[in-house]
């Protein structure tokens, strides 16, 4: 059988650097079930060695609380690795040791990276490892992850703790006498009893016990209801006991003990300091001025605009290769294929589905480099640092800026990338929320709906309009976070407790591999769900066809428009020569037989199943100032929300109008009756707020880990909007706009 | 030592943790950390809205709310 190694650590200590310069490529990307935290495996080779390296998500502990450690926990006790790799930051011993206590109060056999050790000396940290593995009784080995040094060594180690194969005994310190009594009375109980001893030690299960882990509890009660009621009898009578004699709790005593039992270790010679630790490394002078006062947020205005440029204006030319490859995709069916249904399905379902989603992916790969440089840098955690006290008002996290930005924060951006960017917060309740809220913001697709209807009702306070519909999104986005967190995900916010890591040079492999893994990722949902979804809504707005009769009469009408011009003006028209000058007789003539076209069109739209909707949702709509023709453009805007713009100009008989060129239907709106400044307003705030398009739906069900919450954004964002779009038209026509 | 709650200490004023009073996660959290009795801390700055705040302990930087520094004690040098 193959062995199986995990590796496990704080954030920060470089576990990803040494995962990568083991692995090299050989590495898949999954996700653990049920969670969205990631699941990476790779392989190591060398030397005839072999294993599979699983890395663990980074987590300072081994309780229950965040997913991360749960998932950690669950792999090592239900997949049983033969051994835990566990790297820790020489220039942060303690810290790090705290959740190597822990693997081996689990008794699984550990190994000890001593991570950085270049950076600990350079400090002035000296660390004498035979002393620590001797203290430890387990292998420690100096490493440097960034430049692979001491990596082989490392493995070497492994192979050899492997071969021993002896079972490790669970690491059993002193917790206190109050605390060592109650685990020596209930230890035996649990081993006599069998209780959990399946996955567990009994010493181990008291001790989990003892600190009120609610996953092992409720196991418990599920194995043996009455010893376990009487586990948690013996746990109130410790804690009560505790409380009165020393006002502390039995968890804080077990985690006091732990860092006692590691001072001690590390007072034994194992660290001498040769410098003082007070004395300002780079990485604080850094901070002097990052995180000033005043210069800090100017500087992370500076750098949050500059991460967005890169991901939107370096993207530029590939998302338009992209993008001209489909069109030239598009542009072969057109002109390889006869008219009909086959033709329609694959250029407007199946190439434009597909090429919009793809177009995303040079977005998505830009975004996630700068996010991943700001990560790993170090950055990132300064801007929650500071951002963290405007953004907890509304239930949120200082990192959930990032998401606002890229979603459209500022106008332009896209919510597909956005949504991915939350991945970097770690509070669930904050993510979530963010993960809802994000949409909101304008994103590039948006803005051709609003330059449309500015242009065609505020023509003269352009940029004004654009400053206010960017307010409201962000006013929006925040108030929403806020009615969000106290009402579906109410709950205490996470502790913000979080570590400044010191700034450090990313390693370009790194990145790059972090990048492609999740661009990889996004493409292969492109391929399943995205494709069947836009076929779906070609569906929709295609189906069921006009019939016959009625098709027949437009027929007719080209017919008798041909026939009651002159021979050879027919005859010019016909003739697909699109450059050709041609006499005034023939355009007037082609400008009819394209407004049947158009009114052809318009029909089929309307007999369609979206068209129907559109119809039938009239009697709701009109409240905000909707007719069927905005309705069934705002279904289409569910694709993509620039799709609004080119169905409005199909439900106004204009064909197909270019989102970008979109003067033609301003003007033609500007003079439909029925349409005015109002309706305008209401449907510029129904598109800030409607549900999101569906690749941002399927991304948001995706890093939310269930589809609950996609259809939930669908459903809650367009009753949002709705609301908002009603009170904006029925307040402006009750003051007489 | 005169004994101060985290939220009142200064700007680059240091001193040893002499309790801390959180309870289920945020306790827990605040624990991983490495924030137990008997830890050196010093207060190395605040976030512009003076909030959170951020501190230097076991060769590390640690960044926590106002409103979570309430619940450690800490035992300041004059």
């Amino acid at each position: 059988m193959e062995t199986t190694i995990a590796l496990a650590g704080n954030p920060n200590s470089g576990k990803s650097t040494l995962f990568n310069a083991l692995t090299g490529a050989r590495q898949h990307v999954g996700n653990y079930p049920g969670v969205t935290v990631e699941k990476k495996e790779g392989r190591y080779l060398r030397n005839g060695l072999q294993f599979k390296i699983v890395d663990l998500p980074g987590t300072y502990s081994l309780t229950a609380y965040s997913p991360e450690e749960v998932v950690a926990r669950d792999f090592l006790v239900n997949e049983k690795p033969q051994l835990v790799i566990d790297i820790v930051d020489a220039a942060n011993l303690e810290r790090n040791l705290y959740l190597a206590i822990q693997f081996m109060e689990l008794g699984i056999p550990v190994c000890i990276a001593l991570n950085m050790i270049d950076v600990a000396e350079k400090r002035g940290v000296k660390i004498d490892a035979a002393k620590l593995c001797a203290l430890l009784g387990a292998p420690v080995v100096p490493t440097v992850a960034r430049s692979g040094k001491g990596k082989d060594e490392l493995m070497d180690s492994a192979a050899a703790l492997v071969k021993a194969g002896k079972a490790s005994q669970p690491l059993a310190i002193s917790y206190g006498s109050d605390v060592d009594r109650t685990l020596d009375e209930l230890t035996p109980k649990i081993a006599a009893a069998g209780f959990l001893s399946g996955s567990y030690p009994a010493r181990w299960v008291a001790l989990k016990y003892l600190e009120n882990d609610e996953q092992i509890r409720c196991l418990g009660r599920r194995a043996d209801p009455k010893l376990a009621a009487e586990l948690e009898a013996a746990v109130d009578r410790l804690s009560t006991h505790l409380q009165e004699t020393a006002d502390t709790y039995p968890e804080m005593v077990i985690a006091d003990h732990r860092y006692g039992f590691i001072k001690s270790v590390l007072k034994q010679g194992v660290v001498t300091y040769q410098q003082d630790l007070s004395r300002l490394f780079l990485s604080d002078k850094i901070d002097k001025v990052l995180t000033q006062r005043f210069l800090g947020p100017v500087i992370m205005a500076a750098v949050v605009w500059g991460l967005y440029h890169f991901t939107f204006s370096l993207s530029e030319t590939p998302v338009a290769w992209v993008e001209g490859f489909f069109e030239w995709l598009g542009g072969q069916a057109d002109a390889r294929l006869a008219d009909g249904l086959l033709k329609s399905l694959l250029k407007s379902g199946i190439i434009d589905g597909v090429g919009g989603v793809i177009g995303f992916t040079p977005l998505i790969m830009f975004m996630f480099f700068g996010i991943s440089l700001l990560e790993d840098s170090g950055y990132l955690a300064r801007v929650a640092y500071m951002l963290d006290r405007v953004f907890r008002i509304f239930g949120l996290h200082g990192s959930s800026v990032m998401a606002f930005i890229v979603s459209g924060g500022i106008a332009g951006g896209c919510a597909v990338p956005g949504v991915m960017a939350a991945r970097t917060l770690k509070s669930p309740r904050e993510r979530l929320a963010t993960l809802l809220t994000a949409p909101f913001m304008n994103c590039g697709a948006k803005l051709p709906v609003f330059a449309l209807l500015v242009a065609a009702f505020f023509s003269s306070h352009e940029a004004l309009m654009m400053v206010l519909i960017t307010a409201v999104a962000w006013i929006g986005a925040l108030l929403a976070a806020k009615l969000l967190r106290i009402t579906v995900i109410k709950g205490a916010s996470t502790p913000f407790v979080m570590e400044l890591p010191p700034y450090r040079l990313p390693t370009f492999k790194g990145l790059l591999i972090h990048t492609w893994e999740r661009t990889w990722q996004y493409i292969k949902k492109a391929g399943t769900v995205i494709l069947s979804i836009s076929i779906l809504l070609w569906a929709l707005m295609t189906f069921p066809r006009l019939p016959e009769a009625t098709l027949a009469q437009f027929e007719e009408q080209r017919a008798a428009e041909m026939a009651a011009a002159s021979e050879a003006v027919a005859q010019e028209v016909e003739s697909a020569e699109e450059d050709k000058e041609r006499s005034a007789d023939a355009r007037a003539l082609k400008e009819r037989l394209l407004a049947i076209d158009g009114q052809k069109a318009e029909a089929g739209l309307r007999h369609s199943i979206a068209g129907r909707m559109g119809t039938a949702l009239e009697s709701i709509t009109h409240l905000a100032g909707f007719d069927w023709r905005t309705n069934i453009a705002l279904v289409g805007g569910f694709a993509a929300k620039e799709v609004v713009v080119s169905t409005l100009g199909t439900a106004y008989s204009l064909g197909e109008v270019d989102p970008e060129e979109s003067g033609p239907l301003s003007e033609k709106l500007a003079q439909t009756p029925g349409w005015g400044v109002l309706t305008a307003l209401s449907l510029i705030v129904f598109t800030i707020f409607y549900a999101p398009c569906f690749v941002a739906v399927v991304c948001i069900s995706r890093e939310a880990g269930s589809w609950k919450w996609g259809v939930f954004s669908m459903v809650f964002n367009t009753l949002i909007a709705f609301l908002l779009a009603v009170l904006v038209f029925q307040t402006g026509s009750a003051l007489g706009f | 030592m005169p004994r101060l709650n985290l939220r009142q200490m200064k700007e680059n004023q240091s001193g040893v943790i002499a309790a801390v009073r959180a309870n289920g996660e945020l306790g827990r959290r605040i624990r991983d950390m490495g924030l137990v009795p008997g830890t050196e801390i010093a207060v190395c700055g605040r976030a512009p809205l003076y909030d959170p705040v951020a501190l230097r302990l076991l060769g590390f930087t640690l960044t926590l709310r106002n409103n979570e520094a309430d619940f450690i004690e800490v035992d300041v040098e004059d």
